[in-house]
Order: structure tokens, then sequence, then C-alpha cells
């Protein structure tokens, strides 16, 4: 099937049942359906063709719900972009992907502007928020609203196969530069379904999602609730706890998931004060929860199972803890999600038994189909697997199996910092620094941080004559770069330690 | 100086300082929202909490960090005048 007929079926199983909740806003499946038909004869109507990239540079929202489907709808392939990604690497993103529209706030009408000038493949923005203006006259600006208005709320007749790009994902790769990973149709609709399947998700579910529809983890909480006919409560972010708290409470949420830096701010309130009894089930991923956390997040939510979780974009997810095995083995992220299968190998491609460690190599109907237009990257990851057309994922993470085949994570290959759940490439970062004017090198680090598991340090020379200060360089950073992604300490050195080679020991930096 | 004014001028110079990274004050207005306009993000909210905790000797409940309460430099001053003065704060909807 593909992704948007599990809207499309949920719509007509329970047309009146409540699908989203968003910022004031509650649509049932009839009206987000209909909403997203609306605007799929829109974008076709602009001229959209079957497997053309739509590129959604938006807050999580009803319309950043709304462009998904209508993309998917209307044969095209979604890329989601974090909300708070500068305007050079929007445009690198979309050039690199070749967009052929843009989704974005009515509040960013200059940077839209000036990205449909540096982007040639791109020919409409299509404007949301209250403050949009209907159209402009050459046509390469719409606002949503009027979109909606001008079109019917039918299906448009459907012009793609489950071989079809439903999705890229952009994720950091060590080069530092972002990669696009594609998802078909089939790769989508396998994923989550396992997931729903472990989970055991079912209609009375409702779920509340806190983490950016640009994450791979936030973006299908939306296409899991849709595909069980559950109920997505959409929040912006994490940033007021309390407010979140007190919407599980309000719309007795049953599912709820984190990363470790979500439940680090949860455990630091007094969780006394909320009724969080609705809770069926708490998942965390994109990194590891600390052991002492899991035990206080079990003493603080005793009738809710706690799933620790494992993944990668390049195939959505992993693996997973069954709950009753979390008090046997804590720090395990589990076993192959349903469906799925797992080994561990050596750099000599020998597979390895019990309490070896080696590269976890994964198979399945979830692995994706490598990274947009960078065949090189992509043989390095995806290779042969026992068919023709097979491919296996190899994750560059370093797992040990116990006697069982549960799964212990040891360390990742390369040098990508997970921080706040999201993965940024120390390469990014430095070639952000290298741009600014005085600065000779750059080296950065991640550091032990007990809120956002690693935090960006930063190590600088600078020209004897440069005289920048911490405040400069922060400031440099922050129009390059998400929020997540800027470094939280910048320490100036007179020299870097450096191998026999000339390259950077970061070992010995700290 | 006022009160008023003296909070105004504590509380957007510490924003300007250490979310913009900048001196030039007209790089924020007083109701541009801190998340909309990607002032602040979630740890940012905790470190812009320690700051209105340390600096003015403010308690701070966990049902008052709310956006009613923090999202911009006019809520911040009117949440911190009402938990050091006269009327009740926001208590969250």
């Amino acid at each position: 099937m593909l992704v948007h007929e599990y809207l499309e079926a949920s719509a007509r199983r329970s047309p009146h049942k409540l699908a989203l909740v968003c910022d004031g806003q509650r649509l049932t499946y009839r009206e987000l359906d209909e909403g997203a038909n609306r605007l799929a004869h829109g974008l076709l109507a602009a001229g959209l063709l079957r497997g053309d990239r739509v590129a959604i540079w938006l807050p999580n929202s009803v319309e950043a719900v709304l462009a998904i489907y209508a993309c998917l709808k209307a044969g095209g392939t979604f890329v989601v972009i974090n909300a708070t990604t500068k305007p050079d690497k929007l445009a690198y993103v979309l050039n690199n992907c070749q967009a052929r529209c843009l989704f974005a706030p009515a509040s960013r009408l200059a940077e839209v502007t000036s990205t449909l000038q540096n982007v040639p493949s791109l020919t409409l923005g299509i404007l949301c928020g209250e403050d949009a203006p209907e159209a402009d006259s050459d046509h390469s600006l719409i606002s949503l609203g009027a979109m909606l208005a001008t079109s019917p709320p039918e299906r448009p007749t459907v012009r793609c196969i489950d071989l079809d790009l439903a999705c890229l994902i952009y994720t950091s790769g060590s080069t530092g530069e972002p990669k696009g990973v594609m998802s078909t149709h089939a790769n989508v609709s396998f994923a989550a379904n396992a997931i729903i399947s472990y989970l055991e998700n079912v209609p009375d579910d409702i779920v509340i999602n806190v983490l950016p529809l640009a994450f791979d983890y936030g973006l299908y909480q939306l296409l899991m609730t849709m595909t069980f006919g559950g109920t997505l409560v959409l929040e912006r972010s994490f940033a007021y706890p309390a407010a979140v708290l007190k919407r599980i409470e309000e719309e007795r949420v049953t599912g709820l998931p984190g990363v470790p830096t979500v439940y680090a701010m949860l455990l630091q309130m007094d969780l006394g004060r909320f009724d969080l009894s609705s809770l069926r089930y708490l998942t965390n991923t994109a990194a590891a929860l600390p052991v002492e956390h899991i035990q206080r997040l079990r003493d603080a939510f005793p009738w809710a199972r706690l799933y620790s979780m494992y993944g990668l974009t390049e195939c959505k997810r992993t693996l997973y803890l069954p709950p009753e095995e979390l008090d046997r083995r804590p720090g395990s992220v589990g076993i192959p999600i349903p469906g799925t299968e797992v080994w561990l190998e050596n750099e000599d491609g020998r597979r390895l038994g019990p309490g070896e460690v080696g590269e976890l190599v994964v198979r399945g109907s979830h692995v994706m189909q490598g990274y947009w237009q960078d065949a090189q990257a992509t043989a390095q990851r995806y290779r042969p697997g026992r068919y023709p057309a097979e491919r296996l994922l190899y994750t560059g993470d370093l797992f040990r199996a116990d006697e069982e085949g549960f799964l212990y994570f040891v360390a990742r290959k390369d040098d990508i910092i997970k921080t706040r759940g999201e993965k940024v490439a120390p390469k990014e970062v430095e070639a952000v620094l290298y741009r600014l004017p005085g600065v000779v090198e750059a080296a950065v680090i991640g550091v032990p941080d007990p809120l956002l598991g690693q935090s960006i340090k930063a190590f600088l020379v600078c020209a004897p004559d440069a005289n920048l200060s911490e405040r400069d360089v922060l400031r440099h950073c922050a129009q390059h770069l998400e929020d997540f992604a800027m470094p939280r300490q910048i320490m100036f050195r007179k020299e870097l330690p450096k191998t026999e080679s000339g390259k950077v020991q970061k070992r010995t930096l700290e | 100086m006022s009160t008023a004014a003296k909070l105004e001028t504590q509380i957007r110079s510490y924003i300007l300082e250490n979310f913009l990274y900048t001196s030039d004050v007209s790089k924020l207005r007083n109701d541009d929202s801190f998340l909309e306009e990607g002032i602040l993000d979630s740890t940012g909210i905790l470190e812009l909490l320690m700051f209105v905790e340390e600096t003015f000797g403010v308690q701070v409940d966990d049902e008052e960090v709310i956006p009613e309460n923090f999202d911009s430099v006019d809520r911040l001053m009117r949440y911190i005048l009402q938990k050091t003065g006269e009327a009740a704060p926001h208590a969250g909807t």
C-alpha cells in the first residue's frame, strides 16, 4: 500500500474520528484527508509531476501535516526540513534534491524570495500562516489558503506505485554534508507497520509528538498514527515541558515518544502534579537512556511500558527491547524489529558470536534505497545482499550480543556527535567555523552532557590579528547552524595537537 | 530608572548577549516570540529559567514555565513583575 492510502483507509473507516490536535485546532480524519486532497489538486495544478520533490520548511503544524499528505497524494516525494535550518543550508538541501515546491511560513517571505533565486529548480513557494499574501504577479508565490480554497476535496487519481519514493529524509554524514535517505512507499509502509506491531498500537491510542517532523522519529509518529487510525497530538516542541504534560493530561494521551534529553527534563520536574495515568507506553531512541534514568522513569510511570529502541534513518528503526526484558537487561536495545534480521560482522566480513564486538548489519524491507544522488556514500553503507536486487545496511555502529541474541550498543565507528537526539557532523560545524574570517584552524568534538547526551565543543586557532571573541564566533554560528548544532563552548588555542601526518588529534582535546 | 525599565534592560541585554550574541538592540523587539523567531530553543528556555531565578530571586514553579509567561520580553517582564509584586502569575491554560 502507498503511505497516504493508510490515511485514506482510516478516513473511510472512521471519518468523524479525531485525527489531529495541533495548535488549538482539532481535525477529524475526513477533514484532514479532504484538506490534503485539496492541497494535492493545488500542487497538480501548479505543475507538480510524479516524483517531483516538495520541500516542507515548517515547524510542526497542521499545515506541515497537510503538505506531507498532499505531496504524496499528488505523486510527489516530500522532504521535511527543520524549521530552524538557516537559508544557506536550506538552499543546499533544495539544490541537492532539486526541489520543485517549497512550503514555508509567511513570516519567512524574505528568505523564500531569496531561496527562489538561489535554487533554479524551485518554481513555487507556498506560504503558510495568516499574513500570507494570496499570490504574486509572476505566480512564483501563493498562499496555502488560496490553494485550499480553489481546489476540490476529492482524492486525485493515484499516479505512483510503492516502488516510488515517498520521501527523502536528510541526515548528517561524517563528510559534513547532509545526505537525503531515499525511502520508497514500500519501505515506509513496512517500517511503520513493523513498529505499530510491537508497540501494539490500536485506534484508541492517542500519541503526543514533541519531536520535529524533519526527524524520522517525529515524522513516523504522524505516519504511524494515521495508519492505525489513532489520534496525534502534535506539539511545536518540548520547550515548555509543563505545557506538554498538561496536554497529556487534557487529551488523555497514551503514547509518549521521547529522546534522552526529553526524559532528562521530565525527571527534573515534579511529575506528581500532573495526572499522567493515561500513558500506556513511553519510547526512547536516538541515543541510549542512562540505566539510572530507565529505573527512575519506571518508578515515575509504573503503569506504563517503556521501550528502549535503536535505529538510524537509513532503515528507520532497527532494534527494540520488549519491555518485559527491561529488568533482566536494562542496558540492551533489544532484538530486530518484526520481519527483519541483523547480525554482527568484523572487518573481514566474518559473522561474530555472543560477546564479540562488531558492526551491526541489517537485512529487511525497511532497508532504504540509499542516498539521493550520492553513489559513493550509498556504496559504503548499502552493500549487496543475498539476492540480486537486495541490499544490506552496514550501520557503522559497533554492538555486542548476549547469549540469547539481545544487542548492546558499544560505540560509533565515525565521529558523529549525538546531541539532543540529533546527529551533528563535526565537519559541518568546522566548515561553518572556517568561514569566519580570522579562523585558522577549527576542531569540533562532542563532550558528555547530562541533559544533551553530548554537547558540542569547538577549539579554534585564530590569526594573530583576528581579535575574535567567543560572542563573535557564536553569532556567526547562529547564522549558519540549526539550534541543536550550535557549539556550547568555544575554546581558543595557540595550536591544536597533531599527528605526524598533520591530522588534528581529537582524542587529546577536551 | 523605574523598576520596570530596569527589568526590561536586564532581560533584553541577557537575551541579546546570550542568544543573539550582539549588543545591537534593534535585533530584538519586546513582542518577538522567542520560539517562533528561533531566538531560543528548548534548552534555551531552561537557561532563561535559571537566569530568572538567579537574577530576580524568583521561585519559578514548573507549571509557570509556559509560553504565556516566558515567550517574549514583554511576557517575561509581566510575569516577573507579578511574581515580585502584586497580581498572581499566569498559572497555565
